[in-house]
């Protein structure tokens, strides 16, 4: 049976106003394999994710995720998508705990699937206090628990690791990294690190590719030119 | 569980639970997101306590300032609705607040759940906040200035009250949606509910006005079915545009 790409996406352009955030990106990605987006500040990386998670919608060009049309049958890849970004997506005033049965019943999840995330990221001590009493590092190791309670297929991590310290990396490593065996879009400010474990390379500045290549084709004179 | 596990798969050939997941029911997205609401209503106090006191507040200002010790008649349903109004739109302003400022809305649009979930759980949650105002304002409101018994008139303004909150609860959860994604969500919220919501203060009052008349009336059925009929249509124009309010 043929293999579908797990992301596609053919002259994807979004604008905001009069401003061009993405212009004409082409990439292909297969299931399984990890995309590392670079850049620097401004290129579009974070509007790359959130038109992929199905948040914004693309103003020209083909995007097709999961085997599916975007925005046209976005209803058939969310739930299928676990999104990891900036903003931890929860709430304050809830406890880790409360935080993931909320997520769990949005994706029609048992109450199972949080406790053992929880237990995986080690927070199950402290899940019943508010989120607004935890450090940074902590909630972000709950929102790591979000995005992967519905199990989804296809990971968007924009600097999943970021408030995140040695040893809590360690602890999400198997739920995010390539062992995870899921597709993953990573949006990175660490390129030697993220190209560590990308099969492909997406550079992007002021909204269109700059480059594109294999991750073992990318070298320190390729991204210097990038950041210049 | 396969989110511990180790090793990849060929996840489109062989799709994942994820893909034959069964979408949550509507009955329960709107039950998480109402106790969500609820929660964190009480764990804040940012809606009803500011609702609750602006209305008893007002009704203060209104004893002094009226000269008088009691009120009947239009009057009296006047100041009550009135105040309700604009204690409610305290409410409306603060509806969506939470979510655009933490990413619920973000975490609820990632989600397979039906968008009208939402909806319907913030209209559920507004109702309820509106009759914790009312368990507060309607008792200070006779306490501070009605002149007619309150006791007579319980029955037949219960019923106006539910048609006037079902009315506000539609009107401004729709309105809330709208203003708390612009800039100026402050002021965008009380312009556009407070004209929306001129028929529904108009309808309560004149449904209120011959309880609170001495000798006291009966409930006027047609400014019954009016109010009911406002707030059907809402409820549909909520229902039809609010998925339109939530995507990009």
């Amino acid at each position: 049976m043929a293999t579908l790409a797990a992301v596609e996406l053919r002259g994807l352009t979004r604008r905001y106003g009069e401003r061009v955030a993405l212009a004409e990106v082409t990439v292909a990605l297969e299931p399984g394999q990890t995309l590392a987006v670079l850049g620097p500040n401004g290129a579009g990386k974070t509007t790359l994710l959130r038109l992929l998670a199905t948040l914004l919608r693309p103003h020209a060009g083909v995007a097709r995720v999961l085997g599916h049309a975007l925005p046209e049958e976005s209803w058939a890849v969310r739930g299928r998508i676990g999104l990891l970004g900036h903003e931890p997506l929860l709430y304050r005033e809830l406890s880790a705990r409360e935080n993931l049965a909320f997520h769990a019943a949005l994706h029609g999840v048992g109450a199972g699937a949080a406790e053992r995330l929880l237990a995986a990221v080690g927070m199950e001590r402290r899940a019943d206090e508010p989120l607004r009493t935890l450090s940074r590092g902590m909630v972000q190791r709950v929102a790591v628990c979000r995005a992967l309670l519905h199990d989804p297929e296809l990971l968007l991590l924009d600097e999943p690791r970021a408030n995140l310290d040695p040893a809590a990396s360690e602890l999400v490593e198997p739920l995010l990294g390539r062992s995870s065996g899921r597709t993953r879009v990573i949006v990175s400010h660490d390129p030697a690190g993220v190209l560590a474990e990308a099969d492909l390379v997406l550079g992007l500045v002021r909204g269109r590719v700059a480059l594109l290549a294999p991750a073992a084709e990318v070298d320190g004179a390729a991204l210097r030119e990038l950041y210049r | 569980m396969s989110a511990l596990r180790d090793g990849a798969d060929e996840r489109l050939e062989t799709p994942a639970a994820a893909a034959l997941r069964a979408p949550p029911t509507m009955r329960s997205v709107v039950g998480a997101l109402l106790r969500k609401e609820l929660r964190v209503e009480l764990r804040t106090f940012e809606s009803v306590p500011a609702m609750s006191l602006f209305s008893v507040t007002t009704y203060v200002l209104f004893h002094f300032g009226l000269q008088k010790d009691t009120v009947t008649g239009s009057l009296a349903s006047g100041v009550l609705w009135v105040t309700l109004l604009f204690a409610s739109v305290l409410g409306i302003n603060r509806l969506f607040v939470a979510d655009a400022e933490q990413g619920g809305f973000d975490g609820f649009l990632l989600s397979p759940a039906d968008r009208s979930a939402l909806l319907l759980a913030k209209a559920l949650a507004l109702f309820i906040y509106l009759l914790a105002l009312e368990l507060v304002a309607v008792p200070a409101f006779a306490l501070l200035l009605l002149g007619s018994s309150l006791a007579a008139a319980m029955p037949g303004l219960l019923v106006v009250l539910a048609l006037g909150n079902l009315g506000v609860a539609a009107i401004g959860t729709l309105v809330g949606a709208l203003a708390v994604r612009t800039r100026a969500r402050d002021l965008l919220g009380p312009l556009l509910s407070l004209p929306l919501l001129v028929p529904v203060v108009i309808g309560c009052a004149l449904a209120t006005t011959p309880l609170f008349a001495v000798p006291a009336g009966g409930l006027p059925l047609r400014w019954l079915l009016t109010l009911g009929l406002y707030d059907l249509v809402f409820a549909v124009i909520a229902f039809a545009l609010f998925d339109f309010l939530l995507e990009d």
